[in-house]
């Protein structure tokens, strides 16, 4: 029953005309490129409103089922949706989690109730989410997670520390890894999944001061914090099975996400306009040999991604290493985009040494997006860890 | 745009090609080849012939299948990723010119020839190494109804099994191209050149007081056309190249152990490896977007080319590279096959414009237009 082209180009050029008209004001403030930046209420309320208002206009989750708060149309109608916000810049979609992983997953795993009870304060950023993986001494390696989750009658006491959590001060809920047992033969199977409520009592965010100087993570501690046996997802001892499949929705191989930008997209063309209008020692850093040299090799892979995304619909050029591609959305381009915005510092001359204020070249938004960059390449899983797992799943080579 | 177009038939033409190649040249097979004098077997060249591979880029009115270039595209990679030798790529790429550059009588004399299997190929670089196709210093003078040819050319690929070779030179003050039957091409004409990748049959062409009929010269003098195609077939050796050595490499890094462990298990090999795979998966879907583009002779076309060039040079070359040294001591001698893959890297890389030359040329394409 799939749509005709016609009806796919109307509904685009619906979705082109919302846009245009509902794409929100700058505001006076700088605004985060990915909801790992959120760093002060402006910022936050204002990017809320905005997911509120682009779920009010059915733009998200339209392919998500429509008695859970979804569109209940075609995922085709969503990558319009998703690539029309993409054209117009619009601001990203900050309740990323929910929409992304947290959302994914309770739709393929949860029960009808944790669906009726979760989904559509997802989309509608009613209900914002935060994740917690990583652990201060476990960062990459979520196997260890030393978080305790202790069941006591209808409840489970929850002690420890959970580092990382973007939101983690505005969440109402967290996908929460933690260890119900020590006993068990391997140390994965301990684990338990929940998803828990920030607003228990012994629950406490603290925001983390970043290597910008600026917000946007917490340390979540948990002392004592009592939360709802019912919310735990899957059976005790699952936690690993059902934090892998959250993090097949991160690193990208698995569908179902709700769509919409999740991050404001830097592309290879802002690198180049940025060339053209700074100096290096006079003359227009897009003349300097070296810039033109280093700017075609980052266009290029630039354009290996967006081959990539093509590729990965066509199984039948996924020969030899079929996960290839899929399995390395994240590493490729969250490398990528570190090292475009450490390149566009090259392209300053003696103003790349700048930093946030008026005097820099776009308010320093270059230096903070390439310190910021670290996220990606850091967050979900290191470039390095990401070798590990894409060596020995994919290419089969040993531990 | 960034699209992919892989039809059901180069779906089918790759899963054929690969079972073909991987049952017919396995490395021993290559091996033993490298000390005969021709490039392939005659055997097994004419069963490619009776697959009807030599026609697939050819249309239909000539006897072909009509895919173009991208038809090519699949069996050439599958060749690549097993290193067979053979004058394939010559043939395809020297039917492209005659179907961009011939008279319609010259198309029916030879395309139908190409597809059963007589060896074509171009004779277009000379000794000094100049990669810009119309800048050669060979020449062809008028004297009544004939044309003198004189000068050298190189890397002419497969030069005594060929039944044509179409040749680059001056004429009247123009680049334009010649035909040379291969009866024209006497005794002595040809010597054997010594190239890095021993799978390749490699000539010199000696052109002095060649004599042929004007009606030999060619109307047409496409030479972005025939870079172009020569491109992709190149890409398309390296993009099977990459998945070959990639190969060689998993099979060592997984059966040999130093200090008790695999020694796939190092993070110092491991990750290259990883980075390997990348740069081959890229380098697939930079050749199959540039198959798809190479229809029209777009700008567009061109700088898919000139990127799928740059970047797959450098991946199979450092493929081939890191191939030897994880190799360790085994990987320094003849007998690894880590060498064959490295040098036919290194063969790529430096025909029709190595990464640094296609890069520069993409510099104004890719920056000097508003984006």
């Amino acid at each position: 029953m799939s749509l005709t082209h016609a009806e796919l180009k109307d509904f685009e050029q619906q979705a082109d005309n919302w846009f245009a008209e509902n794409k929100p004001k700058r505001p006076d403030f700088i605004l985060p490129e990915t909801f790992m930046e959120v760093g002060s209420d402006q910022q936050f309320h204002y990017l809320r409103d905005w997911q509120a208002k682009v779920y009010e206009a059915g733009y998200v989750g339209m392919a998500w089922p429509k008695e859970y708060g979804g569109g209940g149309k075609e995922q085709s109608l969503q990558d319009i949706a998703t690539k029309v916000m993409a054209k117009h810049r619009v601001p990203f979609l900050p309740n990323t989690i929910g929409l992304n992983w947290a959302g994914p997953l309770i739709l393929s795993m949860g029960t009808e109730e944790e669906k009726q009870k979760y989904i559509k304060g997802i989309l509608s950023a009613e209900d914002i989410w935060c994740q917690g993986f990583s652990e201060p001494d476990h960062g990459s390696d979520l196997g260890s997670a030393q978080c305790r989750a202790v069941k006591d009658g209808d409840e489970y006491v929850i002690n420890g520390s959970k580092i990382w959590t973007s939101l983690g001060s505005y969440a109402k809920y967290m996908i929460l890894i933690a260890r119900t047992s020590n006993e068990d033969s391997s140390k994965y199977a301990g684990l338990s999944f929940f998803l828990a409520p920030m607003d228990a009592e012994g629950v406490e965010p603290r925001p983390i001061k970043k290597l910008t100087g600026e917000y946007g993570f917490c340390q979540t501690f948990f002392n004592d914090a009592r939360i709802p046996a019912t919310s735990l997802m899957g059976k005790e001892g699952e936690g690993w099975k059902v934090a892998m499949a959250t993090l097949m929705f991160e690193r990208g191989a698995t569908g179902g996400q709700a769509g919409g930008l999740a991050m404001m997209d830097l592309s290879i063309n802002d690198i180049v306009e940025l060339a053209r209008r700074t100096k290096r020692n006079g003359r227009p850093a897009i003349e300097d040999n070296h810039v033109r040299s280093q700017l075609v090799e980052l266009i290029t892979e630039s354009k290996n991604n967006s081959l990539m995304s093509a590729r990965s619909k066509i199984s039948a050029l996924a020969t030899d290493w079929p996960a290839a591609v899929d399995m390395s959305g994240k590493l490729r381009s969250s490398e990528l985009k570190r090292r475009m915005c450490q390149f566009a510092l090259s392209l300053q001359g003696a103003n790349g040494s700048r930093f946030i204020g008026s005097d820099a070249i776009d308010g320093g938004m270059w230096q903070r997006s390439y310190l910021n960059a670290f996220s990606g390449t850091i967050g979900g899983g290191t470039s390095q860890i990401q070798h590990n797992i894409i060596g020995e799943r994919v290419l089969g080579l040993p531990k | 745009m960034s699209i992919i177009d892989f039809s059901e038939e180069q779906s089918m033409l790759l899963e054929t090609a690969n079972e073909f190649c991987r049952e017919n040249s396995t490395i021993s097979v290559v091996r033993a080849q490298i000390d005969k004098e021709e490039s392939v077997d005659a055997e097994l060249w004419s069963r490619i012939v009776e697959l009807g591979w030599l026609g697939v880029s050819i249309p239909e009115t000539y006897g072909g299948l009509g895919m173009g270039l991208a038809g090519a595209v699949p069996i050439v990679e599958s060749m690549g990723k097993y290193l067979m030798g053979s004058p394939y790529t010559s043939c395809i790429l020297t039917a492209e010119v005659i179907l961009s550059c011939a008279s319609e009588e010259q198309k029916t004399q030879w395309l139908p020839k190409i597809i059963e299997g007589s060896v074509a190929t171009t004779a277009l670089t000379e000794e000094d190494g100049n990669w810009r196709l119309e800048e050669i210093s060979s020449r062809a003078e008028k004297d009544g109804k004939n044309l003198v040819l004189t000068g050298s050319k190189c890397f002419v690929m497969d030069g005594p099994m060929a039944s044509l070779y179409v040749v680059s030179v001056i004429h009247e003050g123009k680049p334009r191209l010649v035909f040379v039957t291969g009866d024209q091409v006497t005794a002595g004409r040809l010597t054997r050149e010594n190239v890095i990748d021993e799978t390749r049959r490699s000539y010199r062409l000696e052109l002095d007081g060649l004599v042929i009929p004007e009606s030999q010269l060619l109307q047409g003098a496409d030479f972005s056309r025939i870079e172009m195609a020569a491109m992709l077939m190149l890409v398309a050796e390296m993009s099977g190249g990459l998945s070959g050595v990639l190969h060689v490499i998993i099979d060592y890094l997984t059966t040999r152990k130093q200090f008790d462990k695999y020694i796939g298990s190092y993070q110092s090999l491991k990750h290259p490896t990883v980075q390997i795979l990348l740069s081959q998966e890229a380098c697939r879907s930079h050749l199959y977007h540039a198959a798809t583009q190479i229809t029209g002779n777009s700008a567009d076309a061109i700088a898919a080319i000139r990127m799928a060039k740059a970047q797959g040079a450098e991946a199979f070359a450092f493929a081939g590279d890191r191939a030897v040294q994880f190799h360790g001591g085994f990987g320094f001698t003849y007998e690894c096959d880590a060498q064959l893959f490295l040098r036919r890297a290194l063969w790529c890389q430096y025909q029709f414009g190595d990464s640094a030359y296609h890069n520069e040329l993409l510099a104004p394409l890719l920056l000097d237009e508003v984006v």
